[in-house]
């Protein structure tokens, strides 16, 4: 059977109840008649031989990029930057991409006598990746060959030892990166393209600055002008990156771009039915989302925090492409639509979603509340081109639970940010003026986020700023079954079930609303008409 | 008339402090606390007047002595049996004269300054705390024409404000109650007093990060008296004003007072680490419990071993900690005192204060500042139930887990008592 495009479904009685995610566990809703279910395209099918077309992607580069092999040679100084833990969504079974990848630009390498080689984890302000982490990104090979020497690195946003500063932008952008990968005599950036957001100019521009650099287009007023930041041409975050790589370029920093794009092959076979249709859901299916829900349901959280954290997903590659970094970007953007784009017609009063267990920020980690809105406000409500899902003053309906808790090794500015700023003020501007620069300079954030593996002092801050468009679009927020205190904390409203969910939901809507589910994860784009 | 009574019985103290293991104020059942008919206090003195209590609060070290956990260190500071009840708003019995000198009338109302010093004591030569107006450290409590008793509601020749019988007071301790003013906010003004004695004392500089550890009256007053004298320019502007409060009422007291930070109990280190720019060290580093920094000053109104081993945990090298709740014997590790060269201090009671003037420093009456700061913060809405003296274990169970049941200062109400009748507790 040939691979099926997403759809929108229109529910009726006939409808069997909607999967909604819920943290580390998941259940099934009752809809109304009328209401509108998105579903992302099947699988695009697996590159046979990825090996052989990731060669054929150095050797033949787009743009005005020679190919991988002519920029090599012996004496020169080579950087590989990569994407870190944060790609992709749920991490990938082994090789993973980057592995792959960097081991055929390493054999390049080898092949040409270049002999000064470093890997650098394009960290931005993330967490360092653990030990573990870096293994499976890369490989034992690789790992091996490199970390023992500190020739495996991972871009500290706070060394001013190794930051450059390249200069500014024709907006007055400053831009300052990673010092090794700026000095180098070639800088190939390898990529896993998850979403349409990830990779062009954002790779370097964003992945290898500092604070100083990011600060641009990482705030409230850059991201309530990205409409929507998944949509590059009509995002002012990507606009901004744009600039500053362009100026990256200008300055002699020589960057060769590796895309990679994704399948929606999101989970194993033992949950495949997370991936399907409902009513398409076979004997099998049934009786295991029955034995694992309700397993589930009674499982300690930390039991199943543990579990869902060690899915590996099947995603299989469907594109590599390299050379220059506009060139390279607008296909590895088509061939991502082309994966995930779903047309849908109109939006809708209320989008209702539910949010699964993991996000960018807390791979093997707790989903804390700031992350919660993040992913629903931040993520989910962007994931479209044209307009919103939701109309201006709509409500998003969101399922988490939305625990009171926070990772301290990982997230230990998000604790003081949730429980000081948050207390004081919901408003993205407000915390940005009053707030931001106290925490981005705060010696123990910094101290952590260089030595341990905590998120940068500033992180939460950008969370919350992920969060600004849907913030000034939405009437309401509603999260059901979150911790209410919590909930009421974000400045949301907790409600218990769907049902009382829809019905606080029609006092800003009104009586009749339209409703519309995203089905995500498998993750989708709405092209909205 | 109706009293509550302390006794001097080893069992009974030995009984209350077994019972107030189910909670503070529980040992009023059984402990020393006796509810009597009291005798109306012999005037020590033509310099006297008896006055009977309006409104008299409920205070920790009221609860401590009543639950048995008072320090001994007390027992040759006070006589038995004595009457507690030292925040006292009551009303002349006769006409008689202030301690600025003017004469009340009668039935006009007057707050009571309860510490017995040199001067209520009538011992000459002042001592010489005294003699500069620290009546606090008052070197003779134990001394002179009256029985021990560092305080009224201490002292077994004076009365006490738990008490229908009356109190007898020296001109030196009354205080007249502004006609404006409710009984509520005068009853907190000896509280207040205290505190802004703790504030004034502790030393602050413009641009410190202050903490306060604790949020129940003492630490509500102490977060009020800084952010008035601060905003009255009195004192210093501290630059942050963190308060710890276990509970949602309290964390809301301490925003309408000027705290520019209230928070959870478990993050106020958090928060002072966040203010001080400091690091964490040790096994908890990343709970932010110990801090290489920390705070300026840090204000201990809990009194506890917890409490005052977490203010030293998050106060800076060469930092000031001010004991204002009232500690017992604690088991402490003070390695962090030694090692960071911590100032760990007292604030007891009132006397005079040095403030801002402009000028230059000047002194005035600590609980003339009260009754300024008490007026202009209304910190009478602090009483959230009072109780006839009748039902006194009530009143002091209500004390005893006042956080808790959402309250803040417990007091009896004896307004009524006096006319010969009694009502319910007013919440």
């Amino acid at each position: 059977m040939s691979r099926r495009p997403g759809f929108v479904l229109e529910v009726d009685r006939s409808t069997p109840p909607t999967l909604f995610w819920n943290g580390e566990g998941y259940g099934l809703e009752r809809l109304p008649e009328g209401s509108r279910v998105i579903y992302a395209p099947e699988p695009i099918d697996a590159l046979e031989d990825p090996i052989g077309a990731i060669r054929h992607a150095l050797n033949n580069p787009y743009g005005d990029s020679a190919p991988l092999p002519s920029l090599l040679r012996a004496g020169m100084k080579l950087t590989i930057c990569f994407d870190d833990i944060s790609l992709p969504l749920p991490p990938m079974e082994s090789p993973d991409i980057r592995q792959m990848v960097i081991e055929e630009v390493l054999e390049m390498a080898a092949a040409a006598g270049v002999d000064d080689v470093v890997l650098v984890a394009a960290l931005a302000l993330h967490r360092r990746m653990t030990e573990p982490e870096l293994r499976h990104a890369l490989g034992d090979r690789v790992y091996d060959a490199f970390a023992p020497h500190g020739l495996l690195t991972q871009h500290d946003a706070e060394d001013p030892e190794n930051l450059l500063y390249i200069g500014q932008t024709d907006e007055g952008e400053d831009v300052e990166i990673n010092k090794r990968a700026a000095t180098s005599d070639l800088l190939v950036y390898v990529n896993i393209n998850l979403v349409a957001m990830d990779g062009g100019h954002k790779s370097v521009a964003t992945g290898l600055a500092s604070y100083k650099s990011l600060r641009h287009h990482h705030n409230p007023q850059t991201m309530r002008h990205s409409r929507s930041f998944m949509d590059a041409p009509a995002s002012e975050l990507h606009t901004s990156n744009w600039r500053m790589g362009r100026l990256i370029a200008e300055s002699g920093v020589k960057v060769f771009q590796i895309e990679t794009t994704l399948n929606t092959d999101t989970f194993p076979s033992q949950f495949a039915f997370l991936q399907k249709r409902e009513w398409e859901w076979n004997v099998r299916d049934r009786a295991t989302f029955a034995a694992s829900s309700a397993a589930l349901a009674g499982a300690p959280t930390r039991y199943k925090r543990r579990l869902f954290h060690s899915i590996k997903a099947p995603h299989a590659m469907t594109s590599v492409q390299a050379g220059e970094v506009e060139a390279v970007h607008a296909i590895t953007t088509a061939n991502v639509w082309e994966q995930q784009g779903v047309e849908v017609e109109g939006q809708t009063d209320i989008l209702t979603m539910g949010l699964p267990y993991i996000c960018p920020y807390n791979v093997n980690s707790i989903m804390n509340p700031i992350l919660v809105a993040c992913l629903g406000l931040g993520y989910f409500f962007n994931l479209y081109r044209n307009k919103p899902l939701v109309r201006e003053g709509g409500v998003l309906i969101l399922k988490h639970p939305t625990p009171w808790e926070f990772d301290p090794a990982f997230h230990p500015s998000y604790i003081d940010f949730f429980e000081q700023v948050l207390a004081e003020t919901t408003d993205p501007v407000l915390m940005h003026k009053q707030f931001e620069a106290s925490y981005a300079n705060d010696p123990w954030y910094i101290h952590l986020y260089r030595t341990g593996h905590a998120y940068h002092g500033v992180h939460p801050f950008y969370m919350w700023y992920w969060c600004a468009h849907a913030l000034e679009h939405l009437g309401r927020v509603i999260i059901v079954g979150g911790d209410q205190k919590a909930v009421r904390r974000l400045g949301f409203s907790p409600a218990s079930t769907l049902d009382d969910a829809l019905e606080m939901a029609r006092d800003v809507v009104g009586p009749s609303p339209t409703l519309t589910h995203l089905h995500n994860p498998p993750i989708m784009m709405a092209d909205v008409r | 008339m109706k009293s509550l009574e302390i006794e001097r019985s080893l069992p009974r103290f030995a009984a209350a402090r077994l019972a107030a293991v189910l909670g503070s104020g529980r040992g009023a059942g059984i402990g020393p606390l006796r509810l009597v008919e009291g005798a109306t206090p012999e005037l020590p003195g033509a310099d006297w007047s008896l006055v009977h209590p309006r409104l008299s609060g409920i205070c920790g070290s009221d609860l401590s002595t009543i639950d048995g956990r008072t320090s001994r260190y007390f027992e040759a500071l006070v006589s038995f049996p004595f009457v507690p009840g030292h925040e006292v708003v009551a009303t002349m019995d006769e006409p008689g004269r202030t301690a600025q000198g003017s004469v009340a009338a009668a039935e006009s109302r007057v707050v009571l300054e309860p510490v017995l010093g040199c001067v209520a004591r009538g011992i000459e030569p002042r001592c010489a705390a005294c003699a500069t107006g620290r009546t606090g450290d008052c070197e003779h409590v134990a001394f002179g024409h009256l029985s021990p008793g560092l305080q009224t509601g201490f002292c077994c020749d004076t009365g006490g404000g738990w008490s229908a019988a009356g109190i007898a007071a020296h001109e030196s301790q009354l205080h007249l109650v502004p006609e404006a003013m409710s009984d509520e906010d005068a009853v907190t003004v000896e509280p207040l007093a205290c505190a802004i004695h703790a504030v004034l004392g502790a030393g602050i500089d413009d641009g410190d990060v202050v903490a306060v550890i604790g949020a129940g009256t003492l630490g509500l007053l102490v977060t009020a008296a800084a952010g008035h004298l601060s905003s009255t320019g009195a004192m210093a502007t501290p630059a942050s004003l963190l308060v710890g409060a276990r509970y949602v009422h309290q964390r809301r007291w301490a925003e309408r007072f000027g705290a520019t930070g209230a928070l959870d109990a478990e993050q106020l280190a958090r928060a002072v680490r966040r203010r001080s720019r400091s690091l964490a060290l040790g096994a908890s580093a990343v709970g932010a419990e110990r801090l290489t920094g920390g705070a300026d000053i840090v204000f201990d109104c809990v009194g506890s071993a917890a409490s005052i081993e977490a203010a030293l945990d998050m106060v800076r090298p060469r930092g000031r900690v001010v004991l204002v709740g009232m500690p017992g014997r604690l088991h402490l590790d003070l390695a962090a005192l030694w090692h960071r060269e911590v100032a760990l201090v007292g604030a007891y009671a009132y006397g005079t204060e040095k403030v801002r003037g402009e000028h230059g420093p000047t002194s005035v009456r600590t609980f003339d500042l009260a009754f300024e700061a008490a007026a202009a913060l209304g910190t009478g809405r602090l009483v959230s139930a009072t109780y006839p003296i009748e039902r006194f274990e009530e009143a002091l169970a209500h004390a005893g887990a006042a956080g808790r049941r959402g309250a803040v200062k417990i007091a009896f109400d004896l307004r009524s008592a006096r006319r010969g009748t009694t009502k319910g507790p007013t919440t």
